[in-house]
């Protein structure tokens, strides 16, 4: 097994002392420490927020793009070479709100990843407004009268899209956190672990006591997990409990296993470029 | 029976409603003829909006090269009456029309003088309307005088999978057609003299750049269908199992451009296509390629804006666009290929460019240059040029800068996978090694170095472009302007001209970004008189030479109806200047004659409105 330490990236956070993220940083290390992956065959994906800045902070190859598409650039970078193993990190408001769309579909495609949410319940890094998994008429920068909108089940969402693995942690329970996503690398699929990570500087709502408080296993209740309605059904608990563990889990074949140009097993980035084969495409317009 | 004449070139049009099959029979004709030894251009204008969606193919084929679908039509054949009543008149006189005459009535008076009707009662004949286009067919190659060889082989390959009773009905078809025009009609008075016997290759500008990226090594292509780059997907799809290129389509443009920068971000070279909308929502993700040295291709096909404008249409309107799409200044590369052979070399140039430069690189084409069909000489297939700039496949482990500031801006580029030499690419500014510098410890210094190196590249990218050159006699008395697929329709114009002895040339820009301002103000200095001939309402490319070299183009022909340029309005605006030489600046705009009312209404007529919404 490799040391958590080779897997400390160049840069120290910059996040807020206490901020949840650093948490999801820690057990990440340790999930792939223990799946004993080399840093080089891991690419780490973001998009654009105070969790998007991770893959700075983790020594694994990183690509920190734009706001909200950091599944449809880890996509491309897994179908491009799916010998490496493909990690997408984010915030609520990167992977619910702006690129939600890229999340519903993502889902629908089953690629062999995992994506990471850093769920904070709040826009961090602009200082403090309403994100999609703001609880109903919390007050926010951008809601001073209490959000109007409903939040949205992350849970839920990746379940009735088609998930394989989909699991919830909190960031103040490392060792177990670290374990989800450890599943989730493991999982041959797209997994999704939406992480507890208060924000502690602009969630005053959701707080580390708030989730204390609340939070169960659902290893602890012998959840079924390929129980399927029983996942939609704790998707949804919400409020004196909130469930975290892994809700469901089922094998289902990846996009790579059925994308018809993969079939020869080997990466694109793998194949030669230079070609000998053009004369038989040259006959379809003779 | 008069004589018939031997021409080098002559011109069929085939129209009817959407789902008639006339672009299959078109390319049938099309492919028959350059099978044969014929040049041959073929554009198919779908008239979406009027009358329930009517759709016109025309098919111009000649013994030597035919840049253009022409202005002349010698051959209709009508598959409705409103075909017959918008066309009839201006078939020439020797030609003819086809017409199945269980489907409406034609009379003398629908067409000109010199013209003959024929009719065929497909039923009678073949016993089945669904072989209407197929005896049609025999009926046009009979008067035509063209050996029916070719297209009875075609008939055979088309229908190969529907098995034998199918191709046996629909020869049997031809047949009958070919012997009821021997008996029925007569000869074509507008015959075509025999082709060199050359099988030429026919292809549109979609193709040629989807064969162009199999051919420089793409393997992966991610797209939202969108008119008019849906048929480059539906190429790469046909073959992406053969050519194991991966083609994905995605929920929006945003995430097909963002998956080709997630490829080309571990080595695949990556490409996405899109029309001009479908652009505007990829705006954001060319200055991420831009910021964080990825290699990708963009291909915007252009059509009729602004917004949804015109689906089913051309123009050469997005030029601004693809110069100023994301924020920020970053280095950017933008072909616009000319020709159809040209979408094949543009191709490979710009995933050379792409990698050697680790930037975007955008191919616009439009509709009227995507879509059509055109015979040309071939296309090298050979020894393909790959070039991947410098690459980095091991490392002694120490000091790896994947942002390293060179000479040239580029940085030696190591793939994900590699040991020893992680790196993360930001859409953040940061240092050479990758490190975000934005946030905490904003750096002028590290900026402007930064910026620098980026923005270098460009300089070196230049000295990679070929030299704008100008067609046609270099003491040309008028110089036509234009860039891309406006090219061959500025040759024809030259090529009439010629013949009145009036002398035109033609700077048509291939290389759009950056701009070789040197050379083409070089070219454009030598030139006596200039026209710009611009598919647009605001003459893009005019304002473009104009802020680069300092030079304003005299003249302006522009066109924004949505169908291409003809040849003889380009060559009309043109004599007109040469005759008049005016002092000041002449504009000019031309329009197609469809055969519609300025009046017509939509709205009073019912089945308007299903064609406009079925493509887009």
């Amino acid at each position: 097994m490799a040391q958590v330490k080779e897997y400390i990236g160049k840069v120290k956070p910059d996040w807020c002392a206490g901020c949840g993220d650093f948490g999801v940083l820690n057990a990440l290390q340790r999930a792939i420490a223990e799946l004993d992956i080399a840093p080089h065959n891991v690419q780490v994906v973001s998009g654009i927020g105070c969790s998007s800045n991770l893959p700075g902070f983790i020594n694994a190859y990183g690509f920190h793009g734009l706001h909200g598409r950091s599944l449809p650039v880890a996509s491309g970078a897994k179908l491009g070479n799916h010998d490496l193993t493909v990690i997408a990190t984010g915030g609520d408001g990167d992977g619910y709100g702006i690129g939600v769309g890229h999340f519903v579909h993502t889902c629908r495609r089953n690629i062999d990843m995992t994506y990471i949410v850093m769920d904070n319940q709040i826009y961090g890094l602009t200082t403090g407004q309403a994100s999609p998994t703001t609880e109903k008429d919390v007050r926010t920068k951008s809601t001073p009268e209490g959000t109007i909108e409903l939040a949205l089940s992350p849970i839920a969402l990746a379940l009735t899209c088609g998930a394989t693995y989909v699991a919830r942690g909190f960031s103040g329970e490392n060792l177990h956190l670290a374990q989800m996503m450890k599943g989730a690398i493991e999982h041959k699929g797209f997994a999704v672990v939406d992480v507890f990570s208060p924000c502690v500087t602009y969630n005053k709502h959701n707080t580390y006591p708030w989730f204390r408080e609340r939070v169960y296993k659902l290893e602890d209740e012998k959840h079924d997990t390929n129980d399927f309605r029983l996942a939609m059904e704790k998707s949804f608990e919400w409020g004196a409990r909130i469930p975290i563990g892994l809700f469901y889990k089922v094998d289902r074949p990846t996009y790579e296993d059925q994308e018809p140009a993969l079939r020869s097993g080997k990466a694109l980035s793998k194949q030669p470029l230079q070609r000998n084969d053009l004369a038989s495409f040259m006959e379809d317009f003779l | 029976m008069g004589m018939a004449q031997q021409h080098t070139e002559l011109t069929v049009w085939i129209g009817g409603a959407a789902g008639d099959g006339i672009a299959s029979a078109g390319e049938s004709f099309a492919k028959a003829c350059s099978r044969s030894g014929y040049h041959v251009f073929a554009y198919n204008s779908y008239q979406s909006v009027i009358r329930g969606g009517h759709v016109c193919m025309h098919i111009r084929i000649g013994t030597h090269k035919v840049h253009t679908q022409g202005d002349e039509l010698d051959y209709l054949v009508a598959l409705n009456q409103d075909t017959l009543q918008r066309y009839g008149k201006r078939v020439m006189p020797g030609g003819a029309v086809f017409y199945n005459t269980e489907k409406f009535q034609a009379a003398p008076a629908q067409v000109g003088k010199g013209v003959q009707l024929i009719g065929l009662p497909v039923m009678e004949l073949v016993g089945n309307q669904q072989m209407q286009n197929t005896a049609l067919m025999g009926a046009l190659m009979q008067v035509l005088g063209l050996d029916p060889a070719a297209i009875r082989e075609l008939v055979k390959e088309r229908f190969a999978k529907k098995g034998e009773e199918i191709i046996k009905a629909n020869l049997n078809a031809f047949d009958k057609g070919m012997a009821f025009a021997s008996v029925k009609a007569k000869v074509g008075e507008i015959r075509i003299g025999k082709g060199d016997g050359k099988r030429r290759p026919l292809a549109g500008g979609n193709p040629m750049v989807g064969f162009g990226a199999v051919a420089a090594g793409c393997r992966f292509y991610s797209a939202y269908p969108m008119t008019p780059a849906s048929s480059l997907l539906h190429w790469l799809v046909k073959y992406a199992a053969k050519a194991g290129v991966l083609v994905k389509q995605c929920e929006d443009e945003i995430a097909a451009v963002n998956m080709a920068i997630g490829a080309g971000h571990v080595g695949v070279r990556a490409a996405t296509g899109t029309a001009g909308g479908g652009f505007a929502l990829m705006t954001e993700a060319v200055g991420e390629a831009g910021m964080t040295e990825t290699p990708v291709v963009i291909v915007e096909v252009q059509r009729g804006g602004p917004s949804t404008g015109l689906p089913t249409k051309t123009e050469q309107a997005d030029l601004f666009q693809l110069l100023g799409a994301s924020q920020g200044e970053f280095p950017r590369v933008i072909f616009a290929p000319r020709t159809v052979a040209e979408c094949y070399d543009v191709a490979i140039q710009a995933f050379n460019l792409s990698e050697k430069y680790q930037c975007p690189v955008l191919i616009t084409s439009d509709l009227y240059l995507a879509e059509r069909l055109e015979t040309f000489d071939g296309v090298n297939i050979t020894n393909v040029p790959i070039e991947r700039g410098p690459m980095v496949s091991s490392s002694n482990g120490n000091g790896y800068r994947r942002f390293l500031d060179t000479p040239t801006g580029v940085s030696p580029r190591a793939l994900p996978g590699t040991p020893g030499t992680i790196y993360t690419s930001a859409t953040d500014e940061h240092d050479e090694d990758g490190i975000v510098i934005s946030d905490v410890f904003t750096n002028p210094a590290i900026r402007v170095k930064m910026m620098s190196k980026r923005m270098r590249k460009m300089e070196h990218i230049l000295k990679e472009l070929p030299a704008p050159t100008i067609d046609g006699p270099q003491d040309a008395d008028l110089t036509l302007v234009s860039w891309g697929s406006t090219y061959q329709v500025m040759l024809e114009a030259m090529e009439v001209l010629k013949q009145e002895d009036l002398k035109v040339n033609v700077l048509c820009l291939r290389n759009i970004w950056p701009f070789q301002g040197e050379q083409v103000a070089a070219l454009l200095n030598k030139c006596k008189m200039t026209m710009s001939v611009e598919a647009n309402y605001t003459g893009q490319i005019v304002k473009l030479i104009r802020m680069e070299t300092g030079i304003s183009i005299q003249h302006h022909l522009r066109k924004f109806d949505g169908e291409p340029f003809e040849p003889k309005q380009v060559a009309d605006q043109a004599r007109t200047i040469l005759k008049t030489k005016p002092k000041t600046s002449v504009f000019a705009s031309v329009v197609s004659d469809e055969g519609i009312p300025a009046d017509f209404s939509p709205i009073e007529n019912p089945a308007v409105g299903a064609e406009a919404q079925r493509q887009h």
